[in-house]
């Protein structure tokens, strides 16, 4: 009786490469990069970019990072970011790097620092005098992490998952 | 209160000592306090406007702001830039808390907190000092005891940010309900103030200095069950002083309701009519040292 050959083992092909993650790249405008994993929709929220818009916007969400682990990016065409967008990003999403485009290359890079004083948002006190009459609110940071703050006014301190932000001037 | 520094919370001490030494120093002849108090009250109003008078000034303002246009919608904002056109210093009492702050903010006159809702009542802390420093000689090495409402009691908050400049050692007494909040419980965390806490008061009395009494804030309780739970919680009686250090003194900001009964008023250790008392030389100088008139 022949000896039957072992069967001819199928080669392993290897994993095909990971498609690269990449998103559009924009022109002019700025690039929201390091956002925790899942909050790209509350920086939309923040630049009141929830309903609709004519602007060019990219936005990537979990994608792999060697700092964060996994990190979200949104990218704005046309769009810089005002003083109290960056104020809310601090206090949201502190440490996200913000990247100025213009001409397609990087003009500016900087991170959403959380600053001394900030507004921007409402003092979680309902007896604050701050939410019965027509006066913005203003806190001073104590410590970023964890994040505390405490209100100017009526001095209570607020810890971040009561922090309610206000509409922001666009 | 944190806007006082330790020198500013001496500053006020040692000049209030000076001007109690003096009959009736003129030194705010002419001038006019704008008394806003959209809160009741009977000392702190009506020792700000005596001391006003007695500095050679006089007050003008309302007492309850339902005499005042206030009722009609007027914001507090606007309040205060017409007040402070017709007035040198303002004085507020408010019922929410920042309500000084921001009218402090709004206009480049002096403006005293008089208490703002649950916040704050510094100007009643520098009296409590005053007051603890007159009886003992000292604000460092005592054992203060803050009995009563330490969640919603202002002067407590006030007395806290004012001890934290000094080395004493504080026992913090209240219901479980009613402990201290926690940004304050910061302040001594960072001042490196040494605390306890405890829900009996009878039982450490014997180690106390001074024991400041406070009344259980009725106004302040959002619920009327959670309120009558408490209400009774510490009664001082002068049986409980047959334990106590023969120098103790007794504090309260006043008013009281059952949290001191009558027979402790004539005990050496009662000290809180002469800390009322103690409400004119140092809004004295609290008024005249912000108006500039004395250094």
């Amino acid at each position: 009786m022949a000896k039957r050959k072992p069967a001819r083992k199928t080669p392993q092909r290897a994993a095909p490469e990971p498609a690269p993650q990449k998103l559009y790249d924009i022109r002019e405008g700025t690039v929201i990069d390091h956002i925790p994993a899942g909050q790209a929709l509350r920086v939309l929220q923040v630049l009141g970019i929830t309903d609709g818009t004519d602007r060019l916007i990219s936005v990537g969400m979990n994608l792999s990072s060697r700092k964060l682990g996994k990190k979200d990016i949104v990218k704005v065409e046309g769009k810089l970011l005002t003083k109290d967008e960056l104020n809310q990003l601090a206090l949201i999403t502190p440490g996200v790097s913000i990247n100025q485009i213009s001409n397609g290359l990087v003009k500016e890079k900087f991170s959403a620092d959380l600053p001394a004083v900030v507004s921007s948002m409402l003092c979680p006190n309902p007896n604050c005098i701050t939410r019965h009459q027509v006066t913005p609110g203003k806190f001073h940071t104590l410590q970023k992490k964890p994040l505390l703050l405490t209100c100017a006014y009526c001095e209570r301190l607020v810890e971040a998952d009561q922090i309610a932000l206000t509409e922001c001037v666009h | 209160m944190q806007d006082f520094s330790k020198e500013d919370i001496l500053k006020v001490l040692t000049t209030a000592k000076k001007l109690s030494q003096r009959s009736s120093p003129k030194l705010m002849q002419g001038k006019i306090l704008g008394s806003l108090f959209f809160e009741p009250s009977t000392r702190t109003r009506l020792s700000f406007e005596s001391a006003m008078a007695k500095l050679g000034g006089s007050a003008v303002g309302f007492a309850d702001a339902s005499v005042s246009s206030v009722t009609k919608g007027e914001s507090l904002l606007d309040t205060i830039h017409m007040v402070e056109r017709y007035a040198d210093v303002l004085v507020i009492r408010h019922s929410q808390e920042g309500a000084a702050r921001l009218a402090a903010e709004a206009t480049a006159r002096p403006v005293i907190n008089a208490g703002d809702g649950a916040n704050q009542h510094p100007t009643q802390t520098l009296v409590d000092l005053y007051t603890i420093q007159q009886l003992l000689g000292r604000l460092d090495r005592l054992k203060i005891a803050i009995v009563g409402d330490l969640k919603y009691g202002r002067t407590v908050h006030s007395l806290v940010h004012g001890l934290s400049h000094f080395s004493s050692e504080l026992t913090l007494i209240s219901p479980e309900t009613l402990k201290l909040p926690n940004s304050y419980r910061e302040v001594l965390y960072r001042s490196r103030i040494r605390y306890h806490e405890s829900e009996d008061f009878a039982q450490h009395l014997p180690e106390f200095d001074v024991l400041y009494m406070t009344r259980i804030q009725k106004e302040r309780f959002a619920d009327a069950a959670e309120y009558e739970e408490v209400r009774n919680a510490y009664m001082l009686t002068a049986a409980h002083l047959k334990r106590a250090k023969p120098t103790l003194k007794i504090l309260h900001p006043l008013p009281r309701v059952t949290e001191i009964a009558g027979d402790v008023d004539g005990t050496p250790h009662a000290a809180y009519f002469q800390q009322a008392g103690n409400g004119i030389p140092v809004r004295q100088a609290i008024i005249a040292l912000l108006a500039g008139a004395i250094t």
